[in-house]
């Protein structure tokens, strides 16, 4: 890894390219690929791809079982995973982090767990307009299994939370307020602690989304002020199949289990079965063990290169893209102006030109981008579109994907144009 | 460069063929393509017989590759009878685009297909196993 000092507060991330193997791949327009769906997915750096080879090649056994050297390596590195991700979201214990699939599954869990415990006719879940997929129809199930009501919390033309209307709606006395900290279809980063501390005062619990975020700037659970987390490994340099619940221990012990079965007992006997101790007692079933490793290698990457750093180098990309591409004609882009509001996400429409034919024309460009709802459908909804195109950065990218991204602009543009 | 965007597909783009509704109809199905929300809807009007079809319209935004593909497929339809559209093969509809369409714009490319299935099947039309309609060629 080679972090240049050139740029006082951004680092060259052409040069980080060396490090992700994906890279060498030359596309098939002859040029490199310019890689703008880190939102979507990320790719992986050999240190992790190597993490994983090595959990499975010389530590493989499964966890929490074994009374062997192999399975209690195993289960010592297992665990050591953990403890890394409590401490990169500043979680006060390893044992406030549960390991799940993806942030959808975190999500799940707290709505069967927490939610089908908690709530019952009349109680009110507070959502916004501009959630993933993923922290709306968990809550939409929920809510049609209890009697819940479910509300949501509008949004302005320029894609941040409309806080009056938040207040408004707290009012109402929610049990639950899930929000995401940065909107993958419109790349708003939402003002969380100001959210929780009157979420807190109105008696609710707070669910952050935070799928989009941990990835890409530093994150706090204790500072930011919320009861549970979700994230997905595999949008931060890690391996798919593994990601993170986090809740605040009371809480946790509290909830009644979500999946059972194996691993997550404490005594089981015919007639009945006490549980393993937190977060083993959501952890049913052997769980993806190697793919731990490589998210505490993928932490291990961040943390070198450094939270603040990558947020600095995608806030730097975002001003440069936006600025770039509001200066072409016949492009709107979605979202805050402000950059400390935005993170390195830019939804976009080009005039007359559907979000699909965009990507297929970026595609013989060798431009990867996002384009449809982003599985956000209600945010395209709020703006009255089918669907937008999401150019997203990362650590690897740098201005010339601006470039390539502005260029590729030009040429869809000058196709459809021509016709 | 562009195979995908040959002119062809541009001018029914821009000019789609039977773009509207029919008012009055026999047959009316709507569907949204699932990967990008788009909507589509088909009207068609049948004939004195009640077995074939004398008008159809498509309405809807989309998509170059899916307003194209309505367009043409619609062009197809008058004359044929409702147990020949029930039997439509989706390679087909595909082959007519005359440009070659991977998988990730197959859905674009059969959203016209689906919402004409669901006007002359019904509801429980389904989507086209993508896998078969890739592997190209004529239905066995």
């Amino acid at each position: 890894m080679a972090i240049e000092q050139a740029r006082p507060d951004v680092f060259d991330g052409m040069a980080l390219r060396a490090d992700f193997p994906v890279f060498d791949r030359l596309h098939r327009s002859g040029r490199p690929l310019a890689f703008l769906d880190s939102a979507a997915s990320a790719p992986k750096p050999r240190v992790v791809i190597e993490a994983l080879a090595d959990a499975y090649g010389h530590h493989y056994a499964n966890v929490h079982r074994g009374i062997y050297e192999l399975s209690e390596d195993a289960t010592a590195r297992f665990e050591a995973a953990r403890a890394v991700v409590a401490r990169f979201i500043g979680a006060p214990s390893p044992r406030e982090v549960v390991f799940v699939r993806n942030a959808t599954e975190a999500i799940n869990l707290v709505a069967y767990s927490w939610g089908r415990t908690n709530l019952t006719a009349g109680d009110l879940i507070l959502s916004t307009e501009m959630e993933h997929h993923a922290n709306l129809v968990p809550w939409q199930q929920l809510a049609a299994e209890t009697g819940a009501a479910l509300e949501f919390v509008a949004i302005t033309d320029d894609g941040r939370l409309d806080l009056d209307d938040l207040r408004r709606r707290l009012g109402r006395r929610p049990k639950l307020v899930a929000v995401s900290h940065v909107s993958n279809a419109l790349g708003t980063i939402n003002p969380v602690p100001e959210i929780a501390r009157m979420a807190h005062e109105a008696g609710a619990l707070v669910v952050l989304d935070a799928a989009q975020s941990v990835p890409h700037m530093p994150v706090d659970v204790v500072e930011l002020g919320i009861d549970f987390l979700a994230l997905s490994g595999h949008k931060m340099l890690g391996p798919s199949g593994i990601g993170a619940l986090w809740a605040r221990r009371e809480l946790l012990e509290a909830m009644p289990p979500f999946l059972t079965g194996g691993s997550m007992i404490s005594k089981v006997t015919l007639t009945g079965t006490t549980w393993a101790e937190v977060p083993l007692k959501f952890e049913a079933g052997t769980p993806a063990i190697a793919e731990a490793a490589g998210l505490a290698a993928a932490i291990g990457y961040l943390e070198e290169i450094g939270m603040a750093n990558v947020r600095a180098h995608e806030r730097f990309l975002f001003e440069r893209a936006w600025s770039a591409l509001r200066a072409i004609d016949g492009v709107r882009v979605l979202g805050p102006s402000a950059p400390d509001e935005h993170a390195g996400v830019v939804s976009f429409v080009i005039d007359g030109i559907h979000p699909h034919d965009v990507a297929t024309v970026f595609d013989h460009h060798g431009v990867a981008v996002r384009a449809g709802h982003h599985c956000a459908q209600p945010v395209m909804a709020r703006y009255d579109l089918p669907a937008t195109t999401r150019a997203s950065f990362y650590v690897y990218n740098d201005l010339d994907d601006v470039a390539r991204l502005t260029e590729a602009i030009h040429a869809t543009q000058q196709l459809f144009r021509a016709a | 460069m562009d195979n995908l965007y040959r002119d062809f597909i541009l001018e029914h783009y821009r000019a789609p063929h039977n773009k509207g509704v029919l008012d009055p109809h026999d047959l009316h199905f709507a569907d949204s393509n699932p990967t990008c929300g788009d909507e589509m809807s088909m009207t068609l009007l049948l004939d004195e017989t009640r077995e074939r079809v004398a008008d159809v319209a498509f309405d809807g935004r989309g998509c170059a590759i899916s307003q194209a593909s309505a367009s043409i497929l619609t062009d197809e339809l008058r004359g044929k009878t409702l147990d020949e559209l029930r039997t439509l093969d989706p390679k087909e509809v595909v082959e007519n685009l005359g440009v070659p369409i991977g998988p990730a714009r197959l859905k674009c490319a059969l959203l016209s297909f689906k919402v004409l299935q669901g006007a002359v099947i019904g509801a429980e039309a389904r989507w086209p196993d993508e896998a078969e309609v890739l592997a190209g060629g004529s239905a066995p």
